[in-house]
Formats: structure tokens, C-alpha cells, sequence
């Protein structure tokens, strides 16, 4: 076992513990918490994955903006709910069943993959210019620009729509 | 080298910890946070696959980055709407919110 195997299992079994802190804790502050200690865990892995970018994203827009976002709203939520009565609905053990059912299914197709052959692995290193070639592609029309353009208009529309919703119209009156 | 097959299954069980979290879960925000998770769990897929089978193109990357930003979108209409409907019905319990339920 390789040192980066070591440091992938210990990666893994924080993200893994940090989710399910997620969604079991009662205080959903701690839960937010949690959700940026998995996040965070994450943007490790992409560095493991030579996705560097990815993980720079990762930090600036997960950690940095939508987990703000999320702590905001459970703050300007939080007299309903104040830590008491049940976290859960009534169907918690079907929702259980559902996904251990769903991760017994993925994990056996895996397997599966895995008997006929697996996956046509390259074994070719990243290019040192991945980003650059990334940058690029993004705005070549022959490439992925019209999802660059479909991204910032839905972004565009997403700001005005949550703002549209937010907004108090009591103010008006 | 760090096998694929070992991101595919922690990306699985992320995955579930958030199908389980939006199944079971009666806050809304919490139920977001679960969603947030999911969609995580994919863009660990893309990478790795990125990483192992195609290095040479971008195309992975590229689908990480569409991810990123629909969760950035969702995650601000999402809010939002809790928001707004937090301040007409004074709840954020995503059952007490059925008027849409025949």
C-alpha cells in the first residue's frame, strides 16, 4: 500500500463520516459545519486527482459561497425548528432501505464492470497544460463554448429568479 | 496508484448518504444540504473518470464545472424559496408545505 492509497482511505473515511453527520445531526448548524468539513474533504481529493483547478473551485465556490449561503438561510430559519421534535419523517427506515438498496445496485454493477474486463483505463499521464487546453475549449465554438454560454445565463436568470422570490412585498405597501 | 474502483464506491456511498438524507430529512434546508452532497458524489465520478480514462481531453472537467455552477443556482433558488415560504407560513418543514399535493 502506496502513501497516497493511505492518504485517499483516510480522506475517504472523514468525508464519510462528515456526510453522515450531515444528514443525522439534530443542530443544523453543526450540520452545516459538517457539510463544509466533506466539501473540504472533496476538494482534497481532487488535487489527489491532479484536477487542481477543480479543487481551487471547489474551496472559492462550495465553501466559500453556498455553504454561506446555506448557514444565512438556517439562520433566518432557525426559530421554527430550535433543535427540538423529531429531525426525521416517518418513512426514515424506508429511506434506509431505499439507499442501501441503491448503493447495493451501484456497487454491484460495479462489480460486474469489473469481471468483464473493467473500464478501458488510458494510462496516460494528465498533460501539464490541462488547463490551459480546458481555458481553450471553452471558448472555441466548435467546443463547449455554448455550455459556458448556458451556464452564465443560468446563473444570470438563477440571481434574478431568487431575488424575484425573496423579496418582501410588504414593503410596497 | 490509487485503484478507480475506489473513488466509483466512495462516490456510491456519498451518493446514498445523500438520497438518504433527502428522503428522510423534514427540513428544507437540511433536504438541500443532502442534495449538495449528491451532486458532490457525481463530480467525484467525473474527475476520476476524467483522470483515468480520457486524461488527454477536458471533457470531464468540463461537466464538473456545469455541475458546479447548477449547484450554485440551486442552491440560491432553493434558499430562496425557503425563505419566501418561511415568511408566509412560517415553517420550514417540507411536509407542513402540501398545498401543491392532491
Amino acid at each position: 500500500m502506496t502513501g497516497l492509497q493511505i492518504v485517499f482511505l483516510a480522506v475517504a473515511a472523514a468525508i464519510l463520516a462528515a456526510a453522515v453527520q450531515v444528514v443525522t445531526t439534530r443542530n443544523l448548524v453543526h450540520a452545516a459545519l459538517w457539510l463544509i468539513a466533506t466539501l473540504f474533504g472533496m476538494a482534497i481529493l481532487f488535487v489527489l486527482l491532479e484536477a487542481g483547478f477543480l479543487a481551487v473551485v471547489q474551496v472559492v465556490v462550495y465553501i466559500g459561497a453556498i455553504s454561506i449561503l446555506i448557514i444565512f438561510a438556517v439562520m433566518l430559519t432557525r426559530r421554527v425548528m430550535q433543535d427540538t421534535g423529531p429531525q426525521t419523517n416517518d418513512l426514515r427506515w424506508l429511506a434506509l432501505v431505499i439507499a442501501a438498496a441503491l448503493g447495493g445496485a451501484i456497487v454491484y454493477t460495479l462489480f460486474q464492470t469489473d469481471r468483464q474486463g473493467g473500464f478501458p483505463l488510458a494510462n496516460a499521464p494528465v498533460p501539464a497544460d490541462s488547463l490551459e487546453t480546458l481555458g481553450l475549449y471553452l471558448v472555441d465554438p466548435n467546443a463547449y463554448m455554448l455550455a459556458l454560454v448556458a451556464i452564465g445565463v443560468l446563473l444570470a436568470v438563477g440571481m434574478v429568479g431568487s431575488i424575484a422570490i425573496a423579496r418582501d412585498d410588504r414593503e410596497k405597501e | 496508484m490509487i485503484p478507480l474502483s475506489w473513488y466509483l464506491v466512495l462516490g456510491a456511498a456519498l451518493f446514498c448518504v445523500g438520497v438518504y438524507g433527502v428522503l428522510a430529512r423534514r427540513n428544507a434546508v437540511a433536504i438541500l444540504m443532502s442534495v449538495e452532497l449528491m451532486l458532490n458524489a457525481v463530480n467525484i465520478n467525473l474527475v476520476a473518470f476524467w483522470h483515468y480514462l480520457t486524461p488527454s481531453a477536458v471533457s470531464g472537467m468540463t461537466f464538473a464545472l456545469i455541475v458546479f455552477a447548477v449547484a450554485a443556482a440551486e442552491a440560491a433558488v432553493g434558499l430562496a424559496l425557503i425563505i419566501s415560504i418561511y415568511r408566509r407560513r412560517q415553517t420550514v418543514v417540507a411536509e407542513d408545505v402540501s398545498m401543491m399535493k392532491f
